[in-house]
């Protein structure tokens, strides 16, 4: 008889399917390079340092909560750098790069470290550290650049000094809900299909988006249920709003492409930790995001919505899961 | 090659995962009988109930198909002596569970011819009911599929309550196992001949063999055996885990659900495995007891791989020997499958009537860190009882008795679905069944107040 190896004991299954949750964060990060790419195609090399900025807060952050664990502890599955870049990617171009930074500290630390960490937040991250930087500068967020900019050239906005005012030095522009909501004035749909406009990093390009969506989607990165539920209900909603308003409600194409629905419907609505577990709490969620979008455009202060729309369903999401308990097998 | 007209050929359950079925390297070898060997332990702990009790004493020669332990009670069956020989020991041995059980050793006699003890073939149409039962018990037929719960049981269907439907088990969903496959292919005859012998002590109307979709070999011996039996139906399934559970197989077959805490008894339908059917007829029409029974050894780990016809009681060093022994690189053994089998620390237990696979493997799967929950919800898609895997574990890890009663834990059975799936590789399957044991003492602790 043979000498008995080491052998190794273990329960049941021995096999895994090999996915983690350090490749899923990687995969969305590699989605988000043409998004990058797009931003610094329209807005210049300095939508590149935005995101950098960003990223280096809430890494630096996360570092620093984390450095009990050996190494780089949590830093590893990617989620913090995840974090940081999706938040730059809801910023200005123009944004100085310290509120950038202070922007990813907030979102690591206040929206995800002080709840306990990966899977434990109430709120989206990104957005909690949106939502920080719209409260305290509410006029940094709230200036525009044109795209279509030199790509090396930087606005003087972006190096300003931490707590001091620095001069526009750039034309500011309206975004296309602006436009719509204060002047009146349409944009075109090719201009939102391709991101020729004015918005925030990572929103203008329709088109980009809709196809990191689909990548993501058919790769199983995250539950399509969510992103199409708010696609889905913007649209829906919105037709029947301007069938019967036409003056207040703009028509469903233009409230899918504009402003950041598409970014946040492909990239923010989809965070799972943040959003219902079942696929019934997922259309919910999705519906009740689309809801909030358009009521708060169409009828709102603002002209736009998303981030206050997703913020408040990720309030509903523990409500959401407990009433949307899928039927057991013979319950 | 399986493609996507296999996957999606047929109909299915709800949820459930696609792992790799891994069984080309089986699918098509012939089941060999294993050659006699040394030294047998047949453990009285062989299947669900009461061990049965040994009625053999250190030194007594013992025939192969004899009775070594009788049952203890009605929930238990018979234990038969897998080779003629002398009894060395009636001790304590290495059991496939990981802790020592009793178990009748027996040294075999290496000039006996091996032919079995039988008993009277009968034919169970002029048998009482009773008589049939109490051969079935006294063969020591258990499920094959690895529940390994007693037929005699199942088949004892109470006052007031009917069988409408029978259906054999031929899914084999567990990724490497060809044993069921091989036995279809090569004994139709008897699967279909203990079918019949199902329905008619059940005395029910129709019979249906499940037989996913990549075996079609299967498929069509059986549709060619069965071809003038107008009551019995062959029924290919897509192939997906766990196809083969008793719950989802019903789900498939009958479009309906059996109710929580209910069986498929309830629903007027029995279950059976088809290795468990075939055992029946070789039990009835040869008078052989449940002495041996066909083992898939597979894996990476392995020299060679097989399809083999096993006595009961071979130690499992002697089938990996068989087999050309461990690699050097084996760093795993698992007896039945991949998803619900069992690990084994050393090679001493022995084969058991509910073993229906010995894998090696070289590279397993290892101690993955273990990373928070990110509520992604892919155990919830991928558990076949749609409950929610990933909240029965955070309930047992906080010990919340009555929520896990109420989420229904104990429908859980442990298919192992969601630990597959699980990106942050969490012990799902080890917590709920933590939360099972809690749900089931605070049940006896409330019956005894």
């Amino acid at each position: 008889m043979s000498e008995a190896p080491r052998l190794e004991l273990r329960a049941a299954p021995f096999l895994h399917r090999g996915l983690s949750t350090r490749r899923l964060m990687y995969e969305v990060l590699a989605s988000l390079v043409p998004v990058v790419g797009a931003a610094v195609y329209f807005f210049g090399v300095a939508a590149l340092l935005v995101v950098l900025a960003s990223s280096a807060g809430a890494v630096l952050t996360e570092w620093f909560f984390g450095a009990s664990r050996r190494g780089l502890g949590t830093l590893r599955d990617g989620s913090a750098l995840l974090t940081g870049v999706l938040l730059a990617l809801t910023l200005p171009p123009a944004l100085p790069l310290w509120m950038a930074f202070l922007g990813g500290v907030v979102a690591i630390g206040l929206g995800k470290t002080i709840w306990g960490g990966l899977g434990q937040n109430l709120f989206n991250p990104a957005l909690v550290g949106r939502a920080f930087l719209q409260a305290a500068f509410p006029e940094a967020l709230t200036t525009w650049t044109p795209p279509g900019r030199d790509l090396w050239s930087v606005p003087a906005s972006t190096f300003a000094w931490p707590f001091m005012r620095a001069d526009v030095d750039v034309t500011t522009s309206a975004t296309p809900l602006g436009l719509a909501k204060f002047a009146g004035q349409p944009t075109e749909l090719e201009a939102l299909w391709f991101g020729n406009t004015a918005g925030s990093l990572g929103e203008t390009s329709a088109v980009v988006l809709v196809v990191c969506g689909l990548v993501l989607a058919l790769r199983r990165v995250f539950d399509w249920r969510l992103c199409v539920s708010t696609i889905l209900g913007v649209a829906l909603l919105s037709g029947v709003l301007h069938a019967v308003l036409p003056e207040q409600c703009p028509p469903p194409a233009f409230t899918v492409l504009s402003g950041g629905l598409l970014f946040g419907a492909v990239y923010m609505v989809t965070d799972p930790v943040t959003t219902p577990l079942t696929p019934l709490g997922a259309w919910i969620f999705g519906s009740g995001v689309a809801v909030l979008v358009v009521l708060i455009r169409v009828w709102g202060g603002l002209p736009e919505g998303v981030m206050y729309a997703i913020l408040l369903m990720n309030a509903a999401t523990p409500l959401i899961n407990r009433y949307s308990q899928p039927r057991p097998y013979g319950g | 090659m399986i493609g996507p007209w296999v996957l999606w050929g047929g109909p299915s359950f709800r949820h459930g995962v696609h792992p790799e079925a891994s069984k080309e390297a089986t699918n098509r070898l012939p089941i060999e009988r294993m050659p006699f060997v040394e030294r047998y332990v047949v453990p009285m702990s062989q299947h669900t109930g009461a061990p049965a009790v040994p009625v053999v004493r250190r030194g007594e020669r013992v025939h192969r198909g004899q009775i070594v332990g009788r049952p203890h009670g009605y929930l238990s069956v018979a234990v038969h002596a897998p080779v003629t020989g002398v009894v060395e020991a009636v001790e304590p041995r290495p059991h496939p569970t990981g802790t020592r059980q009793l178990a009748v050793v027996i040294r075999a006699d290496p000039f006996d011819p091996q032919r079995a003890a039988h008993i009277r073939p009968a034919d169970p149409r002029w048998l009482p009911r009773e008589e049939i039962l109490r051969r079935i018990q006294l063969g020591g037929l258990v499920g094959l599929g690895g529940a390994a719960f007693p037929t005699h049981v199942k088949l004892d269907v109470p006052e007031g309550k009917r069988v409408r439907f029978v259906v054999l088990n031929g899914c084999e969903c567990e990724p490497y196992l060809t044993c069921d496959h091989r036995l279809m292919v090569e004994r139709r005859d008897a699967v279909v001949r203990g079918l019949r012998i199902l329905m008619q002590v059940t005395g029910c109307e129709r019979g249906y063999i499940g037989i996913e979709a990549d075996k079609p070999d299967a498929i069509e011996a059986l549709q060619a055996e069965a071809r003038d039996d107008p009551r019995v139906e062959v029924v290919s399934l897509r192939v997906k885990y766990p196809q083969g559970a008793e719950r989802m197989l019903i789900e498939t077959i009958f479009h309906r659900e059996v109710p929580s805490g209910k069986l498929p008894l309830d629903l007027e339908i029995l279950v059976q495995n088809v290795a468990t059917a075939a055992a029946l007829a070789d039990l009835f029409d040869r008078g052989q007891p449940l002495i041996e029974r066909v083992v898939t050894a597979a894996g990476d780990g392995l020299r060679r791989a097989a399809n083999l016809l096993v006595p009961i009681g071979t130690p499992l060093a002697d089938v990996v020997e068989h087999c050309g022994g461990l690699r050097e690189e084996a760093r795993q053994v698992i007896l039945g499958g991949p998803m619900m089998g069992q690990a084994q620390k050393t090679l001493e237990a022995p084969i058991v009537k509910g073993t229906s696979g010995v894998l090696a493997f070289s590279r397993p799967l290892g101690f993955v860190e273990e990373d928070p929950c990110i509520r992604c919800g892919r155990c919830l898609e991928a558990c076949p009882m749609i409950l929610n895997p990933s909240r029965l574990a955070a309930l047992a890890r906080q010990q919340d008795v009555e929520a896990l009663e109420r989420l229904h834990a104990l429908d859980c059975f442990e298919c192992g679905s969601c630990a597959y799936v699980c990106p942050s590789h969490i012990p799902l399957v080890q917590l709920i069944r933590v939360g099972k044991a809690l749900v089931r003492q605070a049940r006896r602790t409330r019956q005894v107040a």
